[in-house]
């Protein structure tokens, strides 16, 4: 590690610090309903998108209600992204001429599956699938929807805290209105700009073919993608206009525009623990929260630099350098950009998991296997480091409730959380959600790693003939890109990053076949509705309760002790539950690299 | 349930006109109106024609060129309308041929670079179409150059640091040589015939 590369990720953590407070004040604000400093332009869009959509402003619901609208919200958009797909060629803004065979049906729902859950999960390249219209009208609106929904949500969990003796956690549409025209569409008109000007293209031209200087032909690929690339990290959604994602240089051109882009993943998660803090009335809760993530961050960004600059062992024989010197970055640079380096890379690929983007600077599937591991881990454990917009607000404070009943359990008192007495209700639902997400990982990379289906049978000629409808080349894991303990951790982490709602892959994996677009489809539902429903039932009987003060007995949760514990209950609940996965994936493949094993794909096929 | 699928549809595609129309046509229109080069893919121009963009590594296998790092776009690399890195895992085979092939390559193009060859001109990037390569990949490249150009290294290590971008704000990332730029300014200052 060189101090630069220190220097780059204190420095990131220095700015999200400086912007978690004035961030998170505009939200609180906002979601209880006060003026902004925006009202006065944006307050009549508001007003006109409810008069157009039919809602009633002062109309508040329980929790089953923002449940169900939360729901038909998700189904309605569903329907309009598989739609657009389906339809691409008969729509305009198409100067490649895609159309519906670009999009089978199960990969057009693989996709509206992931672009609603806001995993931006990608069983396609963008540049050879989607019409340029299709990427703007469906993939870049859900780009806003999606992380609305979650900002949305997590609101509604905090007023199960804030308010008490009520019965209704907020109305959806607004809450949805407002993240939408407040947060996120000024903030993206910025970014793109600002993109824009340093390089990201922005335009609807067909590809544009030139000779290089050597005399070959290059295509270039084109496309809107400033505007898709702001919402796609502000909003932690990470799905990117082209294949490569923010590795490409059209989509993250400089040093700069990563850190920025690194700076809008974080912006809005880290805000809401404020928001959160301000909104029930105590803001040491929020820090401590903050805290928490905090802690992790660091752990994780430090970790993965660490792995990623020692390099990989067995190339070092061709001579190749491993420590980095003046002239270049040394360490393991397969799949990485040399603008970015290795410092840069393995921050990007630390803080897309830790919040639930799924954006890459750096391909993860050619990690080492322990700078690998840190953004497995960070999915499996619920991206709740900063986490997804909204989704990782939710996602920690379900941790601190467990955090505050297995103290509770310790020392045999009723559990409290900001004066809400936790009990069998809110636990219960907590566990719902923690074992629906690690059921889905974990089962769906079981049944991958066994299931046949009937191998590619070969005509004379040596070409395939007849192969399977739902898994062409055979059995569900020769799909992998690698084989040995690698081509395990590939499954693993598509299955992770899909309930995660992660969106970020070991990309070597194909996973546009009917089989992997329709199980990575059902993780990402459970991921998104098996833990946003059980929490919206947490805030509806959180919110009939009455705050109890603080008493002698109470455990405080504003201090480093309980920052402690919450990242205990995080790090204990990941390791029971993935660590025989990752002893299999990971791990094992770590001891075998510093052995000298090397794996030819050869022996994964059947 | 069912009440609420009313607003769903409307709220749908009222965000559909909003953000998926509205806005990146309205930032499309500003983008074309104030950095016109840049949203149209900051391409150069050689004698008239378009030769490429700046932001898009292309291949060179001349001897009188700078090489890029390896690619994974497309079949034969950098193909600008498939992006994608090799997503080799560390205990790939692949890969370890891929590399022993490459660093036999690098050294038998550059008989008189000794050193340790850095890292970035073994590995693949991640887009496939890194436009840069390190500081020291180029000064490892220099001697090819000079020889063939038939102009001392000590003036092509002058280009290659001409033409060195920094970290972005002093600390930011690495420092990086843009390829096509650096083999455009070559072939303007010190012609191969």
């Amino acid at each position: 590690m060189t101090p630069n590369g220190v220097l780059q990720i204190l420095a990131y953590f220095a700015i999200i610090l400086l912007l978690t407070r004035p961030t998170g004040l505009f939200m609180a604000k906002l979601f209880d309903g006060k003026r902004t400093f925006l009202h006065p332009i944006l307050r009549r869009v508001e007003t006109f998108t409810y008069r157009i959509c039919g809602v009633q402003e002062q109309v508040e619901q329980r929790w089953t209600q923002y449940t169900f609208a939360l729901i038909a919200f998700s189904v309605a958009s569903f329907v309009v992204i598989y739609v657009l797909q389906r339809l691409q060629g008969f729509l305009p803004l198409n100067p490649q001429g895609f159309s519906a065979s670009n999009v089978p049906p199960d990969l057009a729902f693989n996709t509206a599956v992931s672009f609603v859950t806001n995993t931006n999960w990608q069983a396609y390249s963008g540049e050879s699938t989607l019409s340029y219209f299709v990427q703007m009208s469906a993939l870049t609106v859900q780009n806003f929807a999606s992380a609305a929904v979650g900002i949305a949500a997590a609101i509604a969990l905090v007023r199960g805290f804030s308010r008490e003796r009520a019965n209704t956690i907020g109305n959806f549409w607004v809450d949805l209105t407002r993240a939408t025209i407040y947060i996120l569409l000024p903030i993206a008109v910025i970014a793109a700009l600002f993109f824009c000007s340093q390089g990201v293209i922005q335009n609807f031209n067909s590809y544009t073919h030139v000779k290089t200087l050597e005399g070959a032909g290059q295509v270039i690929a084109q496309g809107p993608v400033a505007s898709q690339e702001a919402i796609k990290m502000l909003g932690t959604n990470g799905g990117g206009f082209f294949n490569a994602n923010s590795a490409h240089p059209f989509e993250n051109p400089s040093p700069i525009t990563n850190f920025v882009q690194l700076i809008l993943i974080f912006l809005i998660p880290a805000g809401l623990t404020y928001t959160f803090g301000v909104m029930i009335g105590d803001r040491r809760q929020g820090w401590a929260i903050f805290g928490a993530c905090s802690a992790m961050f660091l752990a994780g960004a430090f970790t993965c630099y660490w792995a990623e600059q020692k390099g990989n062992p067995l190339l070092s024989r061709f001579g190749i350098e491993a420590a980095a010197t003046p002239g270049q970055p040394g360490g393991n640079m397969e799949g990485k950009e040399t603008r970015f380096g290795i410092a840069a890379s393995t921050l990007f690929a630390t803080v897309t998991t830790d919040a639930s983007c799924g954006a890459v600077n750096s391909m993860h599937d050619s990690y080492t296997p322990l700078g690998g591991l840190v953004p497995l881990f960070n999915i499996q454990t619920g991206e709740v480091i900063f986490g997804g917009a909204g989704a990782g607000l939710y996602g920690i404070l379900l941790y601190a409730v467990l955090a505050v009943f297995i103290a509770g359990l310790m020392v045999g008192r009723t559990p409290e959380y900001i004066g809400k007495k936790i009990e069998q209700k809110e636990v219960k639902m907590a566990m719902l959600a923690l074992i629906s997400t690690a059921f889905s990982i974990l089962v769906f990379s079981a049944i991958s790693s066994v299931i046949k289906f009937a191998p590619p049978t070969k005509d004379a000629k040596g070409q395939p003939a007849v192969h399977s409808y739902w898994n062409p080349p055979g059995a569900a894991a020769s799909n992998v890109a690698d084989s040995g303990a690698h081509g395990f951790s590939e499954m693993l982490y598509a299955y992770s990053s899909g309930t995660g709602n992660n969106g970020s892959a070991f990309a070597g994996i194909t996973a546009n076949t009917p089989w992997y677009d329709l199980t990575i489809g059902l993780a990402m539902l459970i991921g998104r509705f098996l833990f946003v429903i059980p929490l919206l039932a947490v805030s509806g009987s959180l919110v009939k309760k009455k705050r109890i003060p603080p008493s002698a007995g109470t455990l405080p949760t504003n201090g480093p002790m309980f920052v402690g514990l919450v990242v205990g209950t995080v790090i204990l609940v990941g390791a029971l539950t993935f660590f025989p996965a990752l002893a299999l994936g990971p791990i094992v493949e770590h001891f075998l690299m510093y052995q000298g094993r090397l794996f030819s794909l050869a022996l994964f096929s059947f | 349930m069912l009440k609420h699928l009313g607003p769903a549809f409307r709220m749908t595609l009222f965000l559909t006109v909003l953000t998926g129309l509205i806005y990146p046509i309205a930032v499309t229109g500003l983008c074309q109106l104030l950095f016109h080069d840049q949203a149209n893919g900051s391409l150069i121009a050689n004698g008239g024609r378009v030769i490429g963009s700046a932001l898009i590594g292309q291949n060179f296998t001349m001897p009188k060129y700078f090489h890029p790092r390896p690619s994974a776009a497309g079949i034969y690399g950098y193909d600008a309308s498939a992006s994608g890195g090799s997503n080799l895992g560390p205990t790939s085979r692949k890969l370890f041929d891929r590399t022993k092939a490459a660093a036999d390559q690098f050294r038998s193009e550059n008989p008189a670079y000794r050193g340790s060859i850095p890292a970035d001109a073994l590995s693949a990037s991640g887009s496939g179409l890194d436009p840069d390569i390190s500081v020291a990949n180029a000064k490892a490249q220099a001697a090819r150059v000079a020889r063939i150009r038939k102009v001392s290294r000590d003036r092509i290590l002058a280009l290659v640091s001409q033409n060195t971008n920094g970290r972005g704000l002093g600390f930011l990332g690495e420092p990086a040589i843009n390829v096509l730029k650096l083999n455009l300014a070559l072939d303007r200052l010190y012609p191969a015939y």
